[in-house]
């Protein structure tokens, strides 16, 4: 049933003390890559450049 | 005064008495009402061209500069998201595939306001954006991110299935700990849905509204190593490079 499955925990990565779900690691990967990204890659210049 | 401005007076046979002309502009320069003065005070802080700029400088062509905007095109599909949410009710989004879908859209945009904005917090961060009397515009930056975490828990606890009620009864004991609890009742559904679809919209908004209104009146923050051609944005420094002969 989709209402019940919602509620699932979802998986689990473990370090010792340390434990994440895997959806939040993705998330801040994500998170951590876009910002960097941001830094580096240049910036499009459009027709009213400057 | 020429002739085409002169007032006509019906010709009652004597001397015409003059009528005494007023400018609106005197009027609105003097108007002591509290409106008068609000209007006087916005225009001075917020004139057309901060509000409603058409350029901005040259070093906010950059990625690091789109999150902010991104937060905020993501709230914008958060509320309207939940608006069909609230029309249409939880039988419909959790029973048929459409209201599956716009219930999981106000969920991902959810996910995207809280990246985007994490990610501008960072930027923000680490160029120091509170520089150059910024530093309402950094805390309400802040307060925006903390009513946003309230908001979005919230909405963990108003799902309407188990997983809401599971987090609600793991969330009460911490929140009875601080002593918030008696007030605050996670476990309170009610209580909970109306915080979620009526006051933390509204606090989430104008609280964003007015972080983007003192974007518009300070400017966007320079970069750190530019820091010195902040004068296209803050006029005291601007009279000040001009003085000097600096035409950066």
């Amino acid at each position: 049933m989709s209402v019940l499955s919602a509620a699932s925990v979802g998986v689990f990565l473990s370090w010792g003390v340390f434990g994440i779900q895997v959806g939040n690691l993705i998330v801040i990967l994500v998170m951590l890559v876009l910002f960097l990204l941001a830094l580096v890659l240049p910036f499009p210049r459009g027709r009213r450049g400057r | 005064m020429t002739t085409a401005d002169t007032p006509v007076q019906p010709d009652l046979g004597g001397e015409p008495a003059p009528i005494p002309t007023v400018q609106v502009e005197d009027v609105l320069e003097h108007d002591r009402s509290w409106t008068g003065r609000a209007r006087r005070l916005l225009l001075e802080r917020l004139p057309a061209d901060k509000l409603l700029p058409n350029e901005q400088p040259s070093y906010v062509a950059s990625w690091i500069y789109v999150f902010g905007m991104g937060a905020i095109a993501s709230l914008v599909f958060v509320i309207a998201s939940g608006l069909v949410l609230a029309l249409n009710g939880p039988a419909w989004y959790h029973l048929s595939a459409l209201g599956h879908f716009i219930n999981s859209t106000h969920l991902w945009s959810v996910e995207l306001f809280f990246l985007f904005m994490v990610i501008h917090l960072w930027g923000k961060f680490w160029m120091a954006a509170w520089r150059g009397n910024r530093v309402l515009t950094w805390i309400s930056g802040v307060v925006s991110f903390a009513v946003s975490i309230v908001a979005a828990f919230t909405g963990y606890l108003v799902q309407t299935n188990f997983d809401g009620q599971w987090i609600a009864f793991e969330a009460k004991d911490a929140l009875n700990a601080t002593g918030i609890g008696a007030w605050f009742n996670v476990a309170d559904f009610g209580q909970m849905f109306m915080w979620h679809i009526t006051l933390l919209p509204i606090a989430v908004g104008a609280i964003v509204a007015l972080h983007v209104v003192l974007v518009r009146m300070h400017g966007v923050v320079p970069p750190l190593e530019s820091a010195e051609t902040d004068a296209q944005l803050l006029p005291e420094l601007l009279v000040e490079a001009t003085t000097n002969g600096d035409s950066r």
